[in-house]
Formats: structure tokens, sequence, C-alpha cells
């Protein structure tokens, strides 16, 4: 379907309430798999992170990975859930060439978490608006596989001379949040799934329990969407659409499949259950493998392990380290900062609330610390299209190159000069000042002789000076700074120049 | 024939300490006797003559220096093909494994090689342990050494056949529903299925996981509470593997050695005899009962009403297991791989469906499709919810007769050896054999099968059952060993004798 053929947004609006449903899979940074002690790292070379139980050979046994249970658990209880006091891994059964056993070890009817909630805030017109999420269940299981299709022109399995499978991410613990249908969003629905997408990766970094890397893989979305006439209150018949890697592109996926469902029905169509591909870069969705409800994994309980039943005393301690939630967290810190509400906003969508935090924690004022992250280094990271946290600084060092400026060795400009050195690897910023010799020139005595040089090359200047017109002074701070490649308290200069013509 | 290999595993470890033999020449004899009978009885699978007699090398190395790993350090031991060997094939008796060489060992299998056992070869069985005759492995039948026109039991009747003709004292069997005691009862050797999660089962290629254990099978008690000791306890590699020490078997086979069973409660178990058993076998296992009541035990008549339903549960939970076990093989990492006829650049999923339909015989097909039907949505709550609701109801029988007596028993199996191809076109018959096997393993309760002397009618042999608590798997071996003493005392020598098994074994 071309985009000719959608429903504008606003027409599918006014007759269809669009219901959604995400389904967010995180894979957890612990050392070790989730059944096996293999490593758990991103990026080895292909199927050197493998043994007989992640590669699923005959005879080999799964064992639980503790700390995964751990993570799952906080995550768990980061979005209000119940946690089980008993529950069981189940076997999915469906046969696919990166599935080591043509099964996944994952939960069925007994999830470790249930019936939990989150509050998401999307901004509007009217100021901030928020939406509660309810968090169907969230559990635990391993990744599968990763296939490379080689020989084709796209990269798919159609067309593709022969197939390659990489056993390295089978087996990485996996944890799957579900929310219960999202109703009543109406026109901000593309909205509220990117802001809980975002708000869910920002629980989780909090967390520490992963990266939540979306071009990575480590935080991967699926968007199902339904309509049904607005007003009716009714669940639609739904796609599944798999494969939504950015925050941008699950508000794109979102909105595009209103259009489509919108435009089908309008027409007097169905929605044909199934699952649909994203496409970034033509920002529409193509049919994948039809899903109907009578796909049949044939789930039972893992008889290879024992159930997992997180003693409350456990379960209470977890809780009770859990970090401050986001929201909170934000309100303390814009309210201690005295931040704007669009600085803030600007701060935490740039990814930069912990790194402002450490860097006024390093002692920094606020201002400075969100001006360094949102403005020089957010631009850097920008251009090296990387996140402003992968960034080869610290909030300690951004505070260190504040404390230069603010005890006035260096000034704002030579800062950016120390931003770039300590960004090339060139040290801490007092080793580039030094390497780089970009302290300011305090030395009264060199500076009064440029001063009186830049007077006597400039008769005419100086000349207005003396005649009162202050303002004419620019002329000659320029020519001092020139000489003294810019290493000089302008201020100072300005200082010497009236005193020497008044 | 060399008389070494006459002796019990107890006998020629005594005899290695005193210095009389070695292991290599143990190994020896043992391999010169596969060499000899095993074309006739066929339960090698595969024969490791350079790697035993390399282990026997090291273990009388090692003796010499006074670096003893274990009770049976040199005496060798044949293991079941359902286990993993590293760098030895593994088949499973499947044809979709023909060819595998695991990369690693087995738990029992690496507990074996560190307490010093040579592992002669690995020993036939039905595919994936699937069948009661050991006629379903893809490799061909394994003969039952006491008349070869005769079934050795199944799954495990290589290990039997094995052990009772001699060529190895020790086996490894597993036992999902009777694949160690109905062989053993069959050939007249001893066999044990332990307490669920006694033994680990890493390594173990899976039937039906919450089912499947894996113990010895030898020719005396004694000797199989010895390999026990040396397999059994905790793993971390397997999760459902009991984190306790090992029952103290070998002490209790040796004071039942003494045949005094003063206090000991026996349950027989109403609902396991009569109707369908064998009227030889009824008669054996009556005279073996009355042996007990001499020797001191109080005899107790107990009612398991679930039981009946035993075998239906079974096989229900038994095939759904194992459908979803047995996906795995299709063709993408290793074993068997088929291309489809007539298809120019198939696809992986007609490579795996080819692979299968080549590579899985017709019982693992009936199994698969039964285990994949039941789990079905639609049909789970109806057959494997139910079956799991009888299989707590079985458990529940148990725990009530276990209140009445120390410990239960009946008949193993309800026939003698049948012939070869007897029951092969009918399922249902044979799965009738493992009628009094299979409460044990839906209850995850031990038992043990020791001979219990010849049938009348057929002159075949005829299997005692003993059956115990979780965890009590000690008092099976103290009641088996009692009354081995006693039918020996009878016999005036073990059931098993060289010169009385079919003559093409006993040339």
């Amino acid at each position: 379907m071309t985009t000719a053929e959608l429903l504008s947004f606003d027409d599918a609006l006014a007759a269809y309430d669009p219901a959604l449903g995400l389904e967010v899979h995180v894979e957890l940074n612990t050392n070790t798999k989730m059944f096996c002690g293999c490593p758990a790292t991103f990026g080895g070379e292909p199927n050197t992170q493998t043994c007989p139980t992640c590669l699923g050979l005959p005879g080999s046994m799964p064992v639980v990975n503790g700390k995964a249970v751990e993570s799952a658990i906080r995550i768990g209880l980061a979005l209000n859930c119940e946690i089980a006091e008993w529950c069981r891994f189940a076997r999915k059964n469906y046969f696919y060439p990166d599935m080591p056993k043509n099964f996944q070890t994952s939960q069925y009817d007994e999830p470790i978490a249930f019936e939990g909630w989150t509050d998401v805030e999307v901004p509007g017109e009217n100021g901030v608006e928020t939406f509660r999420i309810e968090i169907e269940r969230a559990h635990m299981e391993e990744d599968t596989g990763k296939s490379l299709h080689v020989g084709g022109a796209t990269g798919r399995i159609h067309g593709a001379e022969y197939s390659l499978v990489d056993y390295n991410r089978a087996g990485i613990p996996l944890i799957e949040i579900v929310t219960k249908p999202i109703m009543g969003t109406r026109e901000k629905a593309p909205a509220v799934a990117r802001a809980y997408v975002a708000h869910l990766r920002e629980l989780i970094l909090g967390l520490g329990v992963s990266d939540v890397r979306m071009e990575q893989g480590s935080l991967r979305c699926d968007v199902n969407l339904s309509l049904a006439p607005t007003g009716s209150g009714q669940l639609g018949t739904r796609t599944e659409t798999k494969n939504v890697n950015s925050l941008r592109s699950v508000e794109r996926a979102a909105r595009y499949e209103i259009g489509r469902h919108a435009a089908i029905l309008a027409a007097g169509g169905s929605i044909l259950q199934e699952t649909r591909h994203w496409h970034e870069d033509t920002g529409i969705t193509t049919s994948g493998r039809e899903k109907s409800d009578a796909e049949d994994y044939r789930y039972f309980p893992e008889p290879d392990l024992v159930p997992v039943a997180p003693s409350r005393e456990w379960v209470e301690e977890l809780r009770g380290s859990l970090p401050e939630p986001p929201r909170e967290r934000r309100a303390r810190l814009q309210a201690d900062w005295g931040f704007s509400d669009l600085e803030m906003r600007d701060t935490v969508g740039a990814g930069a609330l912990g790194l402002v935090e450490e860097t006024i924690a390093a002692g920094a004022s606020p201002q400075a610390a969100r001006k360094w992250w949102l403005s020089e280094l957010a631009r850097r990271a920008n251009e090296q299209n990387t996140e402003i946290s992968a960034l080869p600084i610290t909030p300690a060092d951004v505070a260190r190159i504040q404390a230069l400026v603010d005890d006035g060795s260096i000034n704002d400009k030579l800062a950016r000069q120390v931003f770039d050195g300590v960004l090339a690897g060139e040290g801490t910023p007092d080793e580039v000042v030094a390497a780089r010799r970009l302290a300011i020139v305090s030395d009264e005595g060199a500076l009064g002789e440029a001063v009186d040089r830049a007077i006597e090359a400039n008769p005419d200047v100086a000349e207005k000076i003396r005649d009162g017109k202050v303002a004419a002074a620019g002329a000659l701070i320029g020519a001092v700074m020139k000489e003294m490649r810019g290493q000089a308290d302008a201020g100072r200069v300005r200082e010497l120049i009236l005193e020497r013509l008044s | 024939m060399n008389t070494l290999i006459t002796r019990s595993a107890s006998d020629l470890a005594t005899a290695l300490g005193a210095g009389e033999t070695t292991s290599v020449e143990i190994t020896q004899a043992f391999l010169d006797r596969i060499a000899a009978v095993d074309a006739d009885v066929h339960a090698f699978l595969h024969v490791d003559a350079e790697g035993a007699l390399a282990a026997a090398r090291d273990s009388d190395e090692r003796r010499a220096t006074g670096d003893i790993r274990s009770r049976l350090d040199g005496v060798p031991v044949a293991v079941k093909d359902v286990l993993a060997t590293e760098g030895l094939p593994t088949t499973c008796g499947s044809k979709i494994l023909e060819g595998w060489i695991p990369p690693y060992d087995a738990t029992v299998v690496r507990r074996l090689r560190q307490a010093g056992l040579p592992i002669l070869g690995k020993t036939n069985m039905d595919e994936f342990a699937m069948g009661s005759s050991t006629e379903h492995s893809a490799y061909g039948p394994t003969r039952n050494p006491w008349d070869l026109d005769r079934i050795p039991g199944g799954s495990g009747g290589g290990s039997a056949a094995a052990v009772a003709a001699f060529m190895a004292p020790l086996a490894i069997g597993t036992d999902t529903g009777g694949s160690i005691r109905q062989p053993g009862a069959v050939t007249g050797t001893v066999g044990v299925k332990p307490t669920y999660g006694g033994i680990s089962r890493y390594g173990l290629v899976a039937m039906a996981n919450s089912l499947d254990q894996a113990g010895p099978v030898t020719r005396t008690v004694l000797d199989a509470a010895l390999l026990h000791e040396i397999v059994g306890g905790h793993d971390p590699l397997d999760s459902t593997s009991i984190d306790q020490p090992v029952p103290l078997v070998a002490e209790s086979a040796y004071s039942g050695v003494t045949g005094d069973l003063a206090g000991l409660r026996v349950g027989v178990v109403a609902e396991l005899g009569g109707e369908g058993y064998q009227a030889g076998v009824q008669q054996r296992f009556d005279e073996a009962v009355e042996l007990l009541v001499k020797a001191g035990a109080e005899i107790v008549q107990v009612s398991c009403p679930n039981f009946v339903h035993a075998l239906a549960a079974y096989y229900l939970i038994m095939p759904s297991e194992a459908s979803s076990n047995l996906a795995r093989f299709d063709a993408m990492r290793y074993g068997l791989r088929v291309l489809p006829e007539g298809v120019e650049a198939p696809s992986a999923e007609e490579v795996m469906r080819a692979t299968r339909d080549a590579g899985f015989g017709d019982e693992v097909k009936r199994r698969i499709i039964l285990g994949t039907y039941a789990l079905s949505s639609g049909y789970y709550d109806a057959y494997y919810g139910q079956a799991q609701k009888v299989r707590t109801l079985i458990s529940r029988d148990f725990e009530r007769a276990f209140e009445q007596a120390d410990v239960l028993v009946s008949p193993t199996a309800p026939t003698t050896a049948f012939r070869l191809g007897e029951k092969l076109d009918d399922p249902l018959a044979m799965y009738l054999n493992d009628i009094a096997t299979i409460p044990a393993n839906l209850a995850g309760v031990p038992g043990l099968s020791v001979p219990a002397g010849l049938a009348p009618e057929d002159d075949l042999p005829v299997g005692f059952q003993v059956l115990a608590p979780a965890l009590a798997d000690d008092r099976l071996y103290r009641v088996g060993a009692a009354l081995e003493t006693l039918l020996e005392q009878q016999w005036g020598g073990p059931l098993l004798d060289p010169d009385k098994l079919d003559k093409a074994v006993a040339r």
C-alpha cells in the first residue's frame, strides 16, 4: 500500500479510536546468558560465545541465571507489578533455524511480574499530559540466534543464496514487557507510544539492568495497533508491527498503521490479523506472516527447570534498593537546579540528565553543566552520530573545564579547545590546557606591552577613545587578543586600555 | 573363556586391590568376550577398545602409585548410547544422529571417567529410548542372551544384554518408564532406577525430562550400589538434581547380604499382579515374597487404585515432552541432513522435513505426533493437564502406601522375554510391558529389579521389583541384596551362568 491509499490522520481519528499495545523486549546486561555460563556481551566473532546448552546440543540442560531473575524482579517492581511467589518457565514450541532447540524457553501463564502500571508524560498544547499505562506482564525468556541472509539484494531471506546463523545471541536474557490495551489516547496515540518506550528506556537505564540501546537491539519494540469506531469502546482486529527500532519509528509506525487501518475500514474492508514489518527508510509497514490466535506454540512447563520462587524478603529488599522513579527524580532535580520546564525537557530529551547531575555533583553550577552538555557536547555527539553518553569525556572533566573558566584560567572560547583535546584523547582538561598552552596570559607585563603596541599601531583609534568614544576600545582589544592568540582575559585588556587612554 | 569375565565388579575390584590382576587384563578379557559373542547378541553400537585400554593402562599406572580414584577404579563399564560421550559417537539408536560425536561428556560419563572406569563402548537401545524390546533401534535389534530369538527388553536392551552375556561387568542404563528395570527382569540382571534427581541428567539425551533417570545395570545388587555411588549426587548443571548426599546404598547392600529383614514392612501392591501377569512370573514373585517373610519381613497388602491410570497418563506426558525435545533434530547444526528429492534449492523448512522424515523411525514419529496433539491448544487441558492430575494422584497413592509399608514389591514385568517381532505391530501390547514400572517414574520414586528365578513354563528370567519412597534408595539395596542372597542359596549360585545361556552366546 502506498501512502496515497492511507486515510489522513485527522480523518482516521474522526472515525476511529486507536488502541495501542506495546511489547518491549529488553536484553539484560548480565555477565552471562540466561541458562548457561557463556558471556552475554554484544559483538563477539560469530559463534564464539556458545556452549552445548545455548547451542541446544542433545543432552544439554539449562540452569537459571539468578542475576537475570533479580533484574526481572527489579524491572517488575519499577513498573509497580506484583511479583510472583512461584512461577515457572515454559517452552514455546516452533521451528526456526536461529532457535537451537526449536523451542524458546520463556514464560507463559506464570510470568515473574504482572499487573503493574507506569505513568507517561506527553507534552501538548496545554502543558504536559499524563497517561497511565497498565502493564499486563513482564516475563523472562531467552533470545534467539541471529540469521544473516547472504546473496540477495535486500539482505532478507527472500532471494538470498544462503543463510548463516550466529548463536552468540542465543540465550541472552530477555525481559518482555507487555502493556494492556492502551485506550483513549486519541490523536496522541503515536506520541504516547513513543513516550512510553522513552520512559521505559529511562526507567531501565536507571535500574542499570540493560544498556537499552535500540540501535543495537538491546531494546526492541513491537507495536500492536487496532481501530474501533469512535466512542464504541471496543477493540478492533490488531496488527503487530515488528522491527521498530528507534523512538521516532515507534511514533511513525503507530501513525502509519492508524492511517492504513482507517483506509481499509473506511472502504468497508477488514483488518487481517498479522505481523507487519516496519521499514525505516520508506516509513511504511508491509505484511509479514499471517498470525492468528490459531497459531499454536504448544506451551508447557519446562521440565528441565525447577520453579522460581523468590522469597518475599528478597523482593522487599529489592524494592527497598530501587532507584528513585524517573518522574520524581526529574521533579526533584528541576527544583534543585532551578531549571525551566523547557530546559528540563531538553536535558531529559538529550539523555543528559544523569550526566548533568554528575557534573553538578563534581562542582559545576547547574546552568554551566547544562550549557556544556546540551550545546557543545550534544552537537559533537550529533556530528559523530552517537549517544551523548558515549562521548569519551566524563562529567568530572566537564566540571573541571568549567572550574578553569570560573577561576579565569581559560575563557569559553578556550574551553571549547579543551573539549576538543579531551575528546581527542589528549588527556585530562589540565593536561590539555598545558599541552596546548591554552591558559590565559595574566602576566601584567606582557599584557601591558601588548596594549602599548596596539595603541601605538592604531593612533586614530586611541584618539577616539581619548575623546570619550569608549566603544572604540573594541578594536584595540581585538588587536591585543589577536596578538595574544586569544589567551588573554578580554576584560582585563579593556581595563588596561582605558587606564592608559583616560 | 577367561573366567575373569564371570566375576562381579566388586570381586574384580578386590582382585585389583590385591594385585591379582590388572585393569588392562580385565578390560581386554571383556573386549575379547565382546569380539566373540556380540555379533550374535548385538548389545553394542560402538566399541571403544582403544579408549578403554588406554583408560585401563592409566588406572593400572595410577594404582601403582597409590592414586586410586574409587572402589571401582579399573573395572570397565558399558554406557547406553543415550548419554553424551566426548569423542565417542552418540546415536540414541537413531539414524538422525548417525555420525554425531558430542563435544562434551554427560555428567554421569564424566564421573565414570574421573572414577577410573574404562568405558568399553556404547550400548544399543530403542530409538531415543522409545520401546520395550530394543527392536526400535535404527541399527538393528539386540538379542536376549538367554534365547537369541527373544528380545532383551527395552529400551536399554543393549546394556542389560551386555551385562547378562558377560560382555561387561557393569553398565549404565536410563529408565523413563522401565527401561532399566524391565530389561533387567527379562535378562536376569539387576537394574536400578534411582530417585528422580538422584543422578544428574546433564548429557542424557532427553526423551521425557520429568521421567528420565539414569541408573546402574549389573549382575549383583552390591555392584549396582557401588556404581550408583560413583555416578550419583548433586550436579549444578542439572537444576532438577537433588542437593543432598547420595543415600548410603553400598552400606545397605552389604547389610542386606545377611539376609535379615526383621521388622521390615513389605507392601504387595494389589494392582501390580494377578490378571495379565504370566503364571510363572506370578509364581516366582509369590515365592520370593515367601522368602522375604522367612527373612523376617512383615507382609502387608496395599492398594494403589490410581495405578490403573498410570499407563494412560504416561503415554500423554512422555510423548508431549518428547515431541518438544526432538524438535531440535532439524539438520541445521549436527547429525543427519537429507535434501528433498527433486527440489533444486530447498528451503530450510524443506530440508528439516526431509531429514526428519528419513531420520526418525515409526515409533518416534508416532510419539511426536501423539505429543504434538496432546499439547495443542484446545486439547492441552483434556490430555496433558489431565495426565498431570493423574500423576499427582499416583504420587498420593505412593504416599499412602508408604505409610503402611517401608517398601513396595511387584513383578517387574508382566511376562518373560517375548519373541522378536511378536509385538512389533501392536504398540499397545508393547506398551503394556511397562505397566508395573511406570508408576515409579510418574512419582519420581526409586525402583530396583532383581532376578527372581526362571519361569517354569519357559525357563526364562523373571524380575522382582522393589519400590521405595523418594530419597530412600538405600532400602531397595537392602531388600534386593537380601533376596538375592536367599535365592542364590536356593539356586546354589547366581542365576546367570555362562553355561546356561543360549549356545550361541555360551560358546
